[in-house]
């Protein structure tokens, strides 16, 4: 936030540019998620065939894997603050410690999504295999931006190249990034915790 | 090869030669490029709108069959409303908003570039779906299922031409969003010192207005789409009902996105007619506030009326009930707009030139669409009118009657800010009178034909109809309204020929972009201006005498004083950093058509490797553009 005055010169609101860019961005990508959940509630429990909901969901597991996507939220703030006070280590720590943490819970999902498949459930099966692997598959597809991101901010920070003046990189990926977890935690209340 | 690129680069950067439009990042010029290309695929639509016209001017028709019929009458939609509406907005909202908000450019100009881009490639791509069928053996490949795609006919349709619409509307969407984000930051940060949000011309909160609709409306469609297009490619169920799924889902979310795109549609126009309007009444604008809230309200009501196009599918009364009002609220701050619009011509010193004519054609043919649409908000009326040509009349007499009017009334405005060269005069009256007419001829008896019962959508007619003869003048204002197009071709060659320059202020207009050279140089201000009022440039030139009327400021005056000032210290001052002409755009755009064929064709032919090289190409792009400088 040290750089915010530089900021206050060029844009007329005093917002940066490219911050206010990934607000409207978050603000479009929740109409996104927002149609994707509605077509999951529009179709929950109208399946005319199995495999169901209730047969397939292993709530521990996947409460494991969104504790661990919100521990990366955690984690991100820490590798914002680092390279704030222009501490390079914990940058390059916390940056790498939230892809880890991402690449975790894509495996969690890629694990869930065969052992679904195993039981009988695709994309075709029926509405709950379509509606669920879209919806989640949508999200995982964003996660897995936003690791491949977090990893080419930290090749740069290796490099050398992501210093202090340059955290507004760190900041924007982080708002992506918490976005991504908060509607995980809408996916996981809506489509595993309540069921009808 | 180094020495080579080097070049390239050289003449990107001295503004000229291919590959500077290339790489160009420049707002005016990716502007000319947005219509350009619209103004393009303006033809092709046209073209296909003749041919169905010819089809239906006697009944048994027989220059189409039925099948070809379907795929024309379904490109001509999409590509009227995609791929030149939307697009020739987009060439305003480029070419007009930095410099009505005082800026050297867009907040993005590589994401400006990659918009059109990624819009160029959309454009084609969707076209290229006449080619898919067999085209040699005479058999067109587009895709059959209306620009409303409704499943499951979407969900039937044999061929591949769904799948290049639906991945068409895709990169479409790509490439209005990214615009929208842009143009939404532009117009917050990007404006001139002392360029308020209550001081911006009216065209800049419509394009504020239309982006934010653009960010919303869009996902909404794209998640349509990809549910389309899983159900067609891997066998999904979101409309199939045999598994439970419901094809009215798509109804719902597509006209959630339909209605806000509507207004998409109308609401760059109606901006642009609120520029003209003030200039050509040497009057400002009436009820300038009043004009842009009831645009923002607009922008909020057009969120809760979509369901005024599904009255038939059994809603149920109490549901047809809530969006028939909602929909007949609606109706009440587009009227103030135009109560506005003619107020500001009352009593002003009206200047009859071309854009005028355009504006007022605007109005007068927006009335009539805007009541028509008010009589399909009453449900049993609607019941009556559903699937008839009267709705076909309807549209056209809001999108071209309104739209496109309102669009040939800014390029006859805005011409020769960025030419040099006015429009001539006679030409464009001509095009007028023959569009006006022509409009009238082809859409006013499609009224009459649908309140008489005529389905639209149907390839052919039984002579017992009585049909016959309201088809054939709808058919001959077609081709009234194909040469008034010729004119304006020809009116446009002319006057770029002409030695006569416009100068760069020829209205006498009020806003920024007036004071600057015509055509705008690259960096557009050499010295960022400082705004003082609404209308500022007008009130550098005028003052008021006791009765409101304008008076000259003699030159010499306090306004010229401060601009020679100006010129020296831009003369003095530190030079111009622009932005640098980028390749990256067009990369990452040239990706995204190249993935989506592979999809559509990996069945048929195991095109995985073409969806990876697809990808890398685009990857590659991001990276090479978030890696380079933006400028030197």
């Amino acid at each position: 936030m040290s750089h915010a005055p530089a900021a206050l010169e060029t844009t007329a609101t005093g917002i940066d540019n490219r911050k206010l860019l990934m607000w409207l961005f978050l603000a479009s990508e929740t109409l996104l998620f927002g149609s994707l959940i509605a077509a999951y509630l529009l179709y929950r429990g109208q399946s005319v065939v199995g495999p169901y909901p209730e047969e397939l969901f292993d709530i521990p597991f996947t409460s494991v894997s969104a504790f661990v996507l919100l521990m990366s939220s955690v984690t991100m703030v820490l590798a914002l603050a680092a390279i704030q006070r222009g501490d390079q280590r914990g940058l390059r720590i916390w940056l790498f410690t939230t892809a880890l943490l991402g690449m975790l819970f894509i495996s969690g999902q890629a694990f869930e999504f065969t052992e679904f498949n195993r039981e009988g459930l695709s994309l075709s099966s029926n509405l709950f295999g379509t509606t669920f692997f879209v919806l989640t598959g949508f999200h995982g597809a964003h996660v897995t931006v936003g690791v491949l991101v977090l990893l080419s901010l930290l090749v740069m920070a290796l490099r050398g190249r992501l210093t202090r003046s340059q955290s507004m990189n760190v900041e924007l990926v982080g708002l992506y990034w918490h976005f991504v977890d908060v509607v995980w935690i809408a996916i996981f209340t809506l489509v595993y915790l309540i069921q009808p | 090869m180094v020495e080579a690129m080097r070049k390239l680069r050289a003449d990107a950067e001295s503004y000229q030669g291919w590959w500077s439009w290339l790489t160009t990042v420049d707002h005016k010029r990716i502007g000319v490029m947005y219509g350009v290309t619209a103004f393009s695929f303006f033809l092709l639509g046209g073209v296909e709108a003749l041919l169905i016209r010819l089809q239906l001017s006697t009944s048994n028709g027989q220059v189409l069959d039925p099948d070809a019929y379907n795929r024309l009458f379904t490109m001509h939609g999409t590509t009227m409303i995609f791929l030149v509406v939307m697009p020739l907005s987009a060439a305003f909202f480029n070419l007009l908003i930095p410099l009505l908000i005082g800026a050297r450019d867009v907040a993005f100009p590589r994401l400006n570039a990659f918009s059109f881009w990624v819009f160029l490639a959309g454009g084609l791509f969707m076209n290229a779906s006449f080619f898919t069928g067999g085209i040699f053996q005479g058999k067109l490949g587009a895709p059959d299922a209306g620009w409303f795609g409704y499943a499951p006919l979407s969900l039937v349709s044999t061929g591949q031409g769904i799948d290049f619409w639906a991945f068409g509307l895709l990169i479409l969407g790509i490439a209005s969003m990214a615009a929208g984000f842009n143009f939404i930051v532009t117009i917050f940060n990007m404006r001139a010192p002392g360029m308020t949000l209550l001081r911006m011309p009216v065209f800049v909160w419509m394009t504020l207005v239309t982006s934010f609709l653009i960010i919303f409306a869009m996902p909404i469609i794209t998640v349509a789409l990809f549910e389309l297009l899983f159900d067609r490619l891997y066998g999904a169920n979101f409309f199939n009902m045999a598994a439970g799924g419901k094809p009215l889902l798509w109804q719902h979310m597509f006209w959630l996105f339909g209605h806000p795109e509507v207004y998409i549609l109308i609401l760059p126009a109606m901006g642009i007619v609120s520029e003209v309007l003030p200039t050509f009444s040497r009057k400002p604008l009436f009820g300038y506030q009043f004009v842009i809230f009831s645009g923002l309200a607009i922008a909020f009501m057009s969120w809760g009326v979509w369901a005024h196009h599904m009255y038939t599918t059994g809603l149920g009364t109490i549901a047809n009930s809530a969006f028939a009002v909602s929909t007949m609220l609606i109706a009440v701050p587009t009227g103030i707009k135009i109560f506005s619009w003619i107020a500001t011509l009352w009593g002003g010193s009206i200047n009859l030139k071309t854009p005028l004519y355009f504006s007022v054609g605007f109005i007068s043919m927006f009335v009539i669409g805007g009541l028509t649409g008010v009589m399909h908000t009453v449900v049993p009326s609607d019941y009556q009118q559903q699937d008839t040509y009267f709705v076909v009349a309807h549209f056209h007499q809001v999108l071209f009657g309104g739209a496109m009017f309102g669009l040939f009334a800014g390029i006859y405005y805005w011409f020769p800010k960025f030419t040099g060269r006015l429009l001539h005069e006679g030409w464009g009256k001509l095009h007028f009178w023959l569009m006006f007419i022509g409009f009238n001829l082809t859409f006013q008896p499609m009224m009459i034909l649908g309140l008489l019962g005529m389905p639209r959508r149907i390839y052919s007619y039984g002579s017992g109809t009585g049909w016959d003869f309201l088809n054939m003048l709808a058919t001959a204002g077609a081709f009234l309204i194909g040469l008034s197009i010729l004119v304006f071709m020809i009116n446009v060659v002319v006057s770029l020929r002409r030695k006569e320059r416009a100068g760069a202020d020829p209205w006498d207009g009020r806003t920024l972009e007036w004071s600057l050279p015509s055509p705008v140089p690259p960096y557009n201000f050499a010295e960022i201006p400082t705004v003082r009022a609404r209308d500022d440039f007008w009130h550098q030139k005028y003052a008021e005498d006791e009765e409101g009327r304008p008076v000259p400021i003699v030159a010499g005056g306090a306004y010229q004083a401060e601009e020679e000032e100006g010129e020296e210290e831009a003369e003095t001052g530190h030079g111009i950093h622009m932005p640098s002409p980028s390749f990256w755009p067009l990369i990452a755009a040239i990706g995204l058509p190249i993935m989506a064929a592979g999809f559509i064709y990996q069945e048929s032919a195991n095109l995985l490797p073409m969806i990876a090289i697809g990808a890398v190409i685009t990857i590659v792009g991001i990276y090479g553009w978030a890696l380079e400088p933006a400028s030197e």
